[in-house]
């Protein structure tokens, strides 16, 4: 089956982006795929290559990336909630006059029609929030 | 349809709101702090009960687990799945309504 | 980064629960965009009010003095949208002391069991 999964936390603040990661690990090892994962409200903090959590804890967005790279996920950060919360790749960087851009490798800045677009397109649409 | 409930029934009523919404035939998850509801003694323990036979309650271990709740003080007639089993549930129903 | 319309010829029926109250979390307002955008892709749209949800129709509400962004105007355009299947729960509206008059704009009030219809027939399901 393909799976689409949106997760509406940011990291470490709610459970949301680790029960998020989990269901994904084991969908992939059963056999399903993962469509797109879509990150909105604070889950685009998901994306932020500038985390440094203690070195004994689990670092969530670059768990993030490590998945991404292993099976290919297509990571998405909605481009509204980025740029409120100030989420920025190089594209937005240029286009907002902004002076650094701080997104980690493999997540992507779209539009919430990506989200739509995975409604439609994924078998099972599964919501991570608090 | 697959029913997901994820905030602690003290904080949030959201199992109250989903017991509304669960049909007969439903499957109903508890996760994250919504594992909370599952244990013997509390005032959800009836709710839950209540609508045994008509829904299929399932709770997630490791969220058990890490909340020092296991097997012995559930109330009874929950499954405990862990996440194999949670895709699993939500592969096999057409549908999910996630609670928040 | 402006995104394509998907031209599959899939429609699907989704809905959206709204449970949460406006203003004092993004929520509320963050959801009705995802509903904004997503009116450009011709899908069937309905959206649930239920518990706190139903707040977030309720008329008058002015946010000048909490110097937030009154989101809630927009619920007005919705029907430009093409977006006009909006349910309000009964049991929600009841318990706050509210009903269809205090809200903003024309929506079904249908009580829970009629509701899960909804729930029933849709596909897709979106909280936020």
């Amino acid at each position: 089956m393909k799976f689409g999964v949106l997760i509406n936390e940011g990291p470490y603040q709610h459970q949301a982006s680790d029960t998020a990661y989990k269901f994904i690990e084991a969908a992939i090892e059963e056999g399903h795929e993962i469509f797109r994962v879509f990150f909105y409200h604070d889950g685009v903090n998901n994306g932020t290559r500038l985390a440094t959590p203690p070195q004994d804890d689990r670092h969530i967005p670059n768990r993030w990336t490590e998945l991404a790279e292993k099976h290919d996920l297509d990571l998405v950060l909605c481009v509204a909630a980025a740029q409120r919360r100030g989420m920025v790749d190089e594209d937005e960087m240029k286009r907002n006059s902004k002076d650094a851009n701080n997104i980690a490798g493999k997540f992507r800045i779209s539009g919430l029609g990506q989200l739509i677009e995975a409604g439609i397109q994924a078998d099972r649409m599964i919501t991570f929030g608090d | 349809m697959l029913h997901t409930i994820n905030k602690s029934p003290f904080e949030k009523d959201s199992l109250k709101t989903c017991l509304r919404y669960a049909e007969k035939g439903s499957s109903v998850l508890f996760i994250e702090d919504a594992v909370y509801a599952c244990t013997k003694g509390t005032i959800f323990e009836k709710q839950i009960s209540d609508n045994h036979g008509n829904i299929s309650f399932y709770v997630l271990g490791p969220d058990l687990e890490a909340r020092g709740l296991d097997n012995s003080n559930l109330t009874n007639n929950i499954e405990i799945i862990d996440y194999k089993g949670f895709v699993k549930l939500v592969a096999d129903n057409e549908k999910t309504q996630n609670w928040l | 980064m402006e995104d394509q319309e998907l031209e599959s010829g899939i429609v699907k029926k989704f809905i959206y629960v709204n449970r949460k109250a406006p203003h004092g979390t993004i929520y509320a307002h963050e959801a009705l965009e995802v509903v904004l955008i997503a009116a450009a892709f011709e899908q069937d749209v309905s959206l649930a009010f239920i518990d706190d949800g139903v707040y977030q129709l309720k008329k008058g509400q002015n946010t000048d003095g909490i110097a937030t962004k009154n989101f809630t105007k927009t619920f007005g355009a919705l029907e430009m949208y093409d977006v006009e299947k909006l349910y309000v729960e009964k049991e929600s509206l009841e318990e706050r002391g509210l009903s269809e008059d205090d809200l903003s704009v024309d929506v079904e009030v249908l009580a829970s069991s009629d509701l899960k219809k909804l729930f029933n027939e849709s596909e897709v399901f979106f909280n936020f």
